[in-house]
């Protein structure tokens, strides 16, 4: 297909990994923090052709790994009502709440349903207005404009019987989470190129300067993160921490602005906790006052719950950067895609699940 | 759930209040929303993720970012190099 098979040419990706091996003196440690990138590093072998010198961590950029428990929870209790159509992204029905899964819930009965866009959502509350539909509004900016256009579309139509479940995130905090912290080990982050696709890239300089940190913005066939890696690694080598754009065929400094206008006038930043890694300051999105009617923890009155994790799942410390799925010593054991004992192991972008079916080790 | 596909738009029109088209990923159809890329036309290329055009491709862009590897390519041949000498793997 146009603008991928270019962009997986053979010649091309041997010339570039020759490039990084030339360019690298010494060991460099690395974070792609966009799930999509774990996978497709995974998927393609990436990691096995770099050299020894370079490490690629994973980054907490898979937005059903970090879903907060008592969001899923919150999910699951909605979707178990008799007057509801519960309504999500495929990914998130086997993600496993404290005592089921969405699966669970529709195997007894519940009316779930997957949508591959939220607009089919509303589509849904409109050909059944004797039923209460709920979206699972989760994601970081990347799904963010689409979510935030249901509830826009909702309220044009006037929907009544429409509402989300919001749990957004956004990707600044948590770099500043990972960098800030006093077990940091990544030196440079490949970002993730559709994010910055919405959100353009004027949040990282900053960020770059404050923790002498390179950023390549990088995008997800292989020569990209091919290229992503090797403009990093040139920065690290010349002592450089700059923000650079590899992905420029779809990334703009600004990015979408009219994306960025509804996601403002629909949601607002707020702290939010991340499954395995806890609260985040402004790290989310939550709806707007203007939009409380939209609300599925108001209609359905479920703001009180409060699970506590598993301690079983080390998803945290994959998340973080400081473990690999297959230091987890329930990895392949306890916890395998059929029976996942945490998000990270579902999902199709989760560390957790890449691992497992690309390497099994 | 958070990849982005590219797609070329072969048809626009309008469907609940919001701009909308099919979108041919290399001969699969689908409808995506257009509302967040006003200015793309038919026959342009767009990221399409859960549903919405989140980005229109560049083509100049796209390009640039081949040649710019092709030209590690030549800088590698004029110290004659080739790949395979500084590279003993098959990729
Ligand atoms: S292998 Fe399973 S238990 Fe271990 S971190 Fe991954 S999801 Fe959690």
């Amino acid at each position: 297909m146009k603008y991928m098979d270019e962009f997986r040419d053979a010649e091309l990706v041997k010339k570039t990994v020759a490039e990084i091996r030339r360019v690298v003196t010494r060991p460099w440690t690395i974070m792609e923090i966009c799930g999509g990138q774990t996978h497709a590093i995974m998927h393609f072998g990436i990691d096995q052709l770099l050299p020894p010198e370079i490490e690629l961590v994973h980054g907490p950029g898979c937005p059903v790994c970090v879903t907060p428990l008592e969001q899923i929870d919150k999910g699951l209790e909605i979707a178990s009502r008799p007057d509801v159509i519960f309504t999500s992204f495929g990914d998130m029905l086997r993600v496993p709440g404290s005592v089921k899964d969405l699966f669970a819930v529709r195997a007894a009965g519940g009316d779930v349903r997957v949508v591959y866009s939220p607009l089919d959502a509303v589509k849904i509350a409109r050909q059944n207005p004797d039923k209460q539909v709920v979206f699972f509004a989760i994601g970081f900016e990347t799904t963010a404009p689409a979510n935030a256009m249901s509830v826009v579309q909702a309220q044009m139509l006037g929907v009544t019987n429409f509402t989300v479940l919001v749990s957004h995130v956004r990707v600044p905090p948590a770099m500043h989470a990972i960098l800030g912290s006093p077990r940091n080990r990544v030196q440079a982050f490949l970002a993730a190129g559709h994010v910055n696709a919405v959100m353009g890239y004027w949040e990282y300089p900053p960020i770059a300067a404050q923790y002498q940190t390179p950023m390549v913005i990088t995008g997800f066939e292989p020569l990209d993160i091919l290229q992503g890696i090797l403009l990093t690694v040139r920065q690290l080598e010349e002592g450089r921490c700059e923000v650079e754009n590899g992905y420029g065929r779809a990334v703009t400094y600004d990015g979408n602005k009219p994306a960025q206008a509804v996601i403002n006038r629909v949601f607002v930043e707020q702290d939010r906790k991340w499954r395995g890694i806890g609260v985040i300051p402004n790290s989310g999105w939550g709806l707007r006052p203007e939009f409380a009617e939209f609300n599925a923890e108001t209609r359905f009155d479920v703001a009180a719950i409060h699970p506590e994790e598993s301690p079983l799942c080390i998803s945290g410390l994959i998340l973080q950067g400081l473990k690999k799925p297959n230091e987890c010593p329930a990895f392949g054991k306890e916890c395998t895609p059929e029976r996942p004992l945490g998000a990270t192991m579902v999902s199709g972008e989760g560390a957790c699940a890449a691992y497992y079916r690309y390497r099994k080790q | 759930m958070c990849l982005g596909v590219p797609g070329k738009i072969v048809e626009i029109y309008e469907a609940g209040g919001l701009p909308m088209g099919k979108v041919d990923f290399g001969g699969v159809t689908r409808e995506a929303c257009l509302a967040y890329v006003p200015e793309a036309k038919i026959g342009e290329y767009t990221i399409i993720h859960v549903g919405f055009a989140i980005s229109q491709i560049s083509e100049e862009e796209a390009m640039e970012t081949l040649k710019l590897l092709n030209e590690i390519a030549d800088i590698d041949e004029e110290l004659g190099l080739t790949a395979a000498e500084q590279l003993d793997i098959s990729v």
